[in-house]
């Protein structure tokens, strides 16, 4: 029964990420994106990881794809005949050519980890179990993330904002 | 129960499509989707071992990452934004001031 929920949702995950790649319009990348991160939440759950399942759906199904939209909306969508491998047909294989290689490198590696696989206790990946560890052992990381967030939605809204009057002249 | 391997080799793939898209579309939009997705590939690792090796550590990544990748996303949309207003375009290979 797991075998079967693995390979639907790696199989979606797997269609999810060539969509993103393949679509001319960037509304479907954006779609396919979503498939792709919703694929891969799914596994979190096969994987005992049930908080991260949510916060994957939070914040990237929700936060992270409404985002992707907005801006797509936001500055129109003129992406058609974007693939570089129109203009430049040689970079093509030699993107696909890396690609291979480091597919068959991944794959290898994959190959030689250590087989098996333990059972979790129960509990393991849980909301209180993950909260404990993140507040006690990796309490400093933790905070220092919560800084950064805050860093970046400042250098977002200053990113994004108009042409500011100069400092200390009041708008009109 | 899945070995831990087949997740592995899922985001191997996952991640190696990512970096095709990276090196073949043009439009930074759709580049910054791909890193999104090898982002999420690497998570995708890092829970499977976190399982393998039965400690939460993988897992605490895989929140701290997410947490980096939300912020990033923030400030790189709004990098688009701007490069929108003032040159007109998404298309990396027009945006060459800084390229020689």
């Amino acid at each position: 029964m797991e075998w079967l929920f693995f390979a639907v949702f790696a199989l979606v995950a797997l269609v999810g990420s060539l969509g993103v790649v393949l679509s001319r319009n960037a509304v479907h990348s954006a779609l396919f994106l979503l498939l792709n991160f919703v694929a891969i939440a799914m596994m979190y759950i096969l994987l005992q990881a049930q908080f991260l399942a949510m916060a994957q759906l939070l914040v990237y199904a929700g936060a992270i794809v409404v985002l992707f939209i907005f801006v797509v909306m936001l500055i129109g969508n003129e992406t058609m005949g974007d693939f570089v491998a129109r203009e430049r047909p040689t970079l093509r294989w030699i993107a696909l050519v890396l690609v291979f290689l480091f597919g068959i490198a991944m794959v290898y590696v994959a190959f030689f980890a250590p087989s098996g696989t333990p059972a979790g206790a129960p509990g393991f990946g849980s909301v209180e179990s993950v909260g404990k560890v993140l507040l006690s052992r990796y309490v400093l990381p933790f905070e220092l993330a919560s800084v950064i967030l805050l860093a970046a939605m400042i250098g977002a809204i200053v990113l994004a904002a108009k042409t500011k009057p100069p400092l200390g002249k009041p708008e009109e | 129960m899945v070995p831990t391997v087949y997740y592995l080799i899922v985001s191997a793939v996952v991640f190696s499509i990512g970096v095709l898209g990276v090196l073949v579309r043009r439009n930074a939009l759709i580049i910054f989707m791909c890193i999104e997705m090898m982002m999420n590939a690497v998570n995708l690792t890092f829970v499977a071992l976190a399982r393998h090796f039965g400690t939460l550590d993988g897992q605490i990544f895989v929140f701290l990452v997410m947490a980096i990748a939300a912020a990033e996303v923030a400030i790189g949309l709004g990098i688009v934004v701007g490069l929108v207003r003032h040159r007109d375009t998404t298309n990396v290979d027009k945006i060459s001031l800084l390229k020689w």
